[in-house]
């Protein structure tokens, strides 16, 4: 790629042929390399199942709509609740964010032309397919899917008390689509720090993929956990080992820790994305720069650093923990998360805020994550983790959390990168209707699965009595889930419309500020022709507007020119007279 | 009465709030500063919009101190639960306070900081480090006072006497409980209550009687020795305010000191398979004199069920 002196013209399409000669249409989706590619797939991939386990949801509400019901049979809900919980967050959440989103946009964001190692992506989405068709599979076993949770906690979870091929396929999906995360992770990684354009330093590289970066260290540090405790269980189940069972001397609780010692930085692999996703979207539609950008990177490596010391706290009521450790460090986790809300507020506070589709997702993700994590600092209290562990209070708790992340998140990411993936717009009308069933229908849901949680009702019950008073409450809660349901459907409609009816998408529609908006839409082959000089986190905004960047908003602060630091914008001007000097960290 | 000095402390939080805002604005602004009486405007809302709130909360504190609302959680009827339903308010009131703060920011610059022209151009500012040191070390001090009252609560709750009044052991098994009872000093009373049916069979009320009983004596110090005999169970009494997990392998021992007399529901919260629904039970506190009645009571006919079929 060139670094040009002069202002290109770097939008639209730039007339050159696209240097590609490779197959079309299916066979070009089997056998191709390309990131661009292989992340439109994982998407589409990721929202199919996403579909799915919200159809398993609405069937869960509907089966809880009435004491005593029996719409489904008590076998049939725990295969449900437990194909839910897996499809979402092994299938849907973490493989949108990180095999599609970040698959397609990490190399754009940094100015590569493709992931460092091309096939390995391939073949992490390959595994993924195979490890989440594999899982659906268990449905049609003799004795149907997976019906031990998605935590599969030993013993419930070995030969005796889970017989059958179900069981067993879900082991096998988690391995595949393990791997596929693991080679993800690398695959991401290794971009980031091989693969950056000339002028892109560290403290130059847009928060989505700082935070992809930190995703894919946790990735590294929690899926060969879960690969291993998986290879243990299957070893339990089919090898004869006692690991996990009392009566061949195991540790039953060694699967819990070792789980949760995948499970917790889980949960984040599962957020960072989507805080990366609204970090890029509160800007642009913000018309300013991220504030506290180095705050920011510093907030996302702490959260990372934190969640692999946190995991017992799904573990306080097993009696076997040292509550306050882990408690004081559930409880730091909200300092980082903090100043990312301050930081989000900041980059806000007098902007010119534009509320296109994208920005109302991103507004939204703040309001409905913000109560989620504070009622996660309740739950990080022992003493109130005791009243309420494995009640609905803490299946609202994580619905708000995961929810307003990957599903508020992810959407805003969708509405905002579509443009760029499909060349293509979705219908703004369509997409605001389905904001705000979606916000709506989000708090109908999930605030009455709190009360449920204080009134004693617990998790991964599939009926109850009519004394208990459940009834109401529940009642309301499946009422919003409804909403929700309508929500995604109005989202399946918009991308129904715009593949029938399509208006092209410009290169750049929303004003964007990073490379990924320098290049037509979709991107060519090897996504770059040109790019602007790169003098700050958000190259092309400097480019476009170049009597605003931050350089020049300092320099006229403090009437003097400022030392261009890491982290400060430079100016456009310096590139433009200076000649190409961003080899500064290659 | 105590909400007048409150609300002038919310109006002098709120002068804070103005009198930053406007030194902040007091600094030369390169990129197209409004008009100065359009400065001032927002400035008078400022105070007006979060007094009100502030006010409000405050209330809300000093409200929590005399008669605290229950936020939907029961209030106990053990006296560690009670202790956990205390922390529960002070939790609440602190979260709320501190979402309603960051809520109203957001709504705040949503509403305020809209577009209004195709070409507008905010100033460029990008970072405020004294505002983001306040902001990083705030929340480590708040954590750091909740951290304090968790443990001082949790040992509270997890605190076990050395002289109980009566020992149960409990044993949650797919799918069902068993209560077994010692005396304080550890030996047997020859009373034990579980499950009487198979859950399959089981569509009743929880108060049936084919679910098992937990009967306890009020005021006094009862131990649960708590194991599970196959799978994680989770025993849980929702009004004790308490859940603890059922292991095999691991003996779990608590105390309760239950304060008032009535009928609980109970139920296993802890995935277990097929029938983890309907694995319920049920508590009963009674005074200690109909407790040594009831166990007496149980002592004879759990004998003579014995002997009946023995012989």
């Amino acid at each position: 790629m060139t670094l040009t002196a002069e202002r290109p013209e770097v939008v639209g399409h730039p007339g050159e042929p696209e240097h590609e000669h490779g197959p079309t249409g299916f066979v070009k989706w089997i056998t191709s390399t390309d990131h661009k590619v292989i992340g439109k797939s994982y998407l589409i991939t990721s929202l199919v199942f996403f579909c799915m386990a919200g159809i398993m949801a609405i069937m869960m509400r509907t089966q809880l709509v009435s004491p005593d019901n029996t719409i489904v049979s008590q076998h049939t809900y725990n295969e449900l609740f437990t194909m839910h919980g897996s499809l979402m967050l092994y299938l849907f959440a973490g493989p949108f964010a990180f095999g599609g989103i970040a698959n397609y946009l990490v190399p754009l964001q940094v100015g590569a032309p493709d992931m460092a190692f091309p096939r390995l992506n391939a073949l992490s989405y390959w595994l993924y397919l195979g490890g989440g068709v594999t899982m659906i599979a268990g449905f049609l076993t003799v004795g149907g899917a997976a019906d031990f949770g998605w935590v599969a906690y030993a013993p419930l979870s070995d030969a005796v008390n889970s017989p059958g091929a179900g069981p067993d396929m879900w082991i096998v999906a988690l391995l595949l689509t393990g791997f596929s995360a693991i080679f993800t992770g690398v695959n991401i990684v290794t971009t980031v720090f091989y693969l950056r354009a000339p002028g892109m330093t560290m403290f130059r590289v847009p928060i989505f993929t700082w935070n992809m970066v930190v995703t894919g260290i946790l990735i590294l540090l929690a899926f060969p956990v879960l690969t291993a405790a998986l290879i243990m269980l299957w070893a339990d189940r089919h090898l004869g080992t006692h690991i996990y069972s009392v009566a061949g001397g195991g540790v039953p609780v060694l699967w819990q820790n070792l789980f949760w010692f995948f499970g917790h930085p889980e949960v984040y692999i599962l957020a960072l994305p989507y805080f990366g996703m609204v970090t890029e979207i509160f800007p642009v539609f913000s018309r300013k720069p991220v504030f506290g950008y180095r705050g920011m990177v510093f907030a996302t490596i702490s959260i990372g650093a934190l969640s692999t010391s946190v995991w017992a706290h799904h573990m306080f009521t097993t009696g076997v923990v040292l509550l306050p450790f882990f408690s004081l460090m559930s409880y730091l986790i909200a300092v980082p998360t903090g100043i990312k809300f301050f930081n989000w507020i900041g980059t806000m506070w007098r902007g010119s805020l534009k509320f296109d589709t994208p920005m109302l997702f991103a507004v939204g993700f703040l309001i409905v994550f913000l109560f989620g994590g504070v009622t996660g600092i309740f739950l990080a209290s022992p003493p109130i983790d005791f009243a309420t562990h494995d009640t609905y209070f803490v299946v609202a708790h994580f619905h708000e959390v995961l929810f307003g992340s990957a599903v508020f998140g992810g959407f805003a990411g969708l509405y905002y990168w579509y443009p760029k993936m499909f060349g293509r717009m979705l219908r703004e009308s369509l997409g605001k209707a389905s904001f705000w069933f979606m916000f709506v229908g989000f708090w109908v849901t999930f605030m009455p699965q709190y009360l449920l949680g204080l009134h004693g009702m617990p998790r991964r019950i599939a009926e109850y009595s009519a004394s208990t008073g459940w009834t109401t409450l529940n009642r309301v809660s499946t009422a919003g889930s409804y909403l929700l349901f309508i929500a995604v459907a109005i989202m399946v409609v918009n991308a129904y419309v715009s593949w029938r009816r399509p208006i092209q998408a410009p290169a750049n529609p929303w004003d964007g500020h990073t490379l990924e908006w320098a290049t037509s839409s979709p991107p060519p082959h090897h996504n770059f022709y040109r790019l602007p000089p790169i003098r700050s986190e958000r190259p092309l905004w400097d480019f476009n507007h170049p009597e605003h960047t931050v350089r020049k908003y300092e320099e006229a602060l403090h009437g003097a020119p400022v030392a261009a630091g890491a982290g400060s914008a430079a100016a456009v001007a310096v590139a433009a007279t200076g000649g190409p000097d961003g080899g500064d960290e290659r | 009465m105590a909400l007048a000095p409150v609300g002038r402390a919310a109006g002098v939080l709120a002068n804070v709030a103005g009198v930053t805002t406007v030194r902040s604005r007091g600094r030369s602004r390169p990129a197209a500063p409004p008009a100065a009486g359009e400065g001032a405007a927002p400035r008078r809302s400022l105070l007006r919009r979060l007094s009100v709130p502030v006010a409000v909360l405050a209330g809300a504190v000093v409200l929590g101190g005399c008669n605290a609302p229950t936020f939907g959680a029961f209030r106990g009827a053990t006296t560690q639960g009670r202790d956990e339903f205390k922390i529960w308010v002070g939790f609440v009131i602190t979260g709320l306070a501190v979402a309603a703060i960051v809520w109203g920011l957001i709504f705040w610059t949503v509403l305020r900081h809209r577009r209004k022209s195709h070409d507008e151009m905010p100033r460029q500012f990008h970072e405020n480090i004294p505002l983001e040191i306040i902001y990083t070390t705030l929340p480590i001090v708040i954590v750091g006072v909740l951290f304090y009252f968790t443990v001082v609560t949790e040992n509270e709750i997890d605190a076990v006497s050395s002289h109980p009044a009566e020992i149960v052991h409990v044993l949650g098994y797919r799918w069902g409980w068993q209560f077994t009872y010692d005396a304080g000093d550890g030996r047997a009373q020859g009373v034990q209550i579980a499950t009487t049916a198979q859950p399959a069979l089981l569509a009743q009320p929880a108060t049936s009687k084919e679910y098992p009983q937990l009967v306890l004596p009020v005021g006094e110090t009862v131990r649960i020795v708590l194991t599970s005999a196959d799978v994680v169970h989770g025993f849980y009494i929702p009004e004790f305010n308490f859940s603890r997990y059922a292991q095999p392998g691991v003996v779990n021992v608590f105390d309760f000191n239950p304060t008032r007399t009535g009928v609980f529901r109970g139920q296993c919260s802890e995935f277990c398979g097929l029938y983890h629904s309907e694995m319920l039970f049920s508590v009963r506190v009674m005074s200690d004199s109909a407790f040594q009645h009831w166990l007496s009571t149980e002592q004879v006919h759990q004998a003579g069920a014995g002997t009946g079929a023995a012989s």
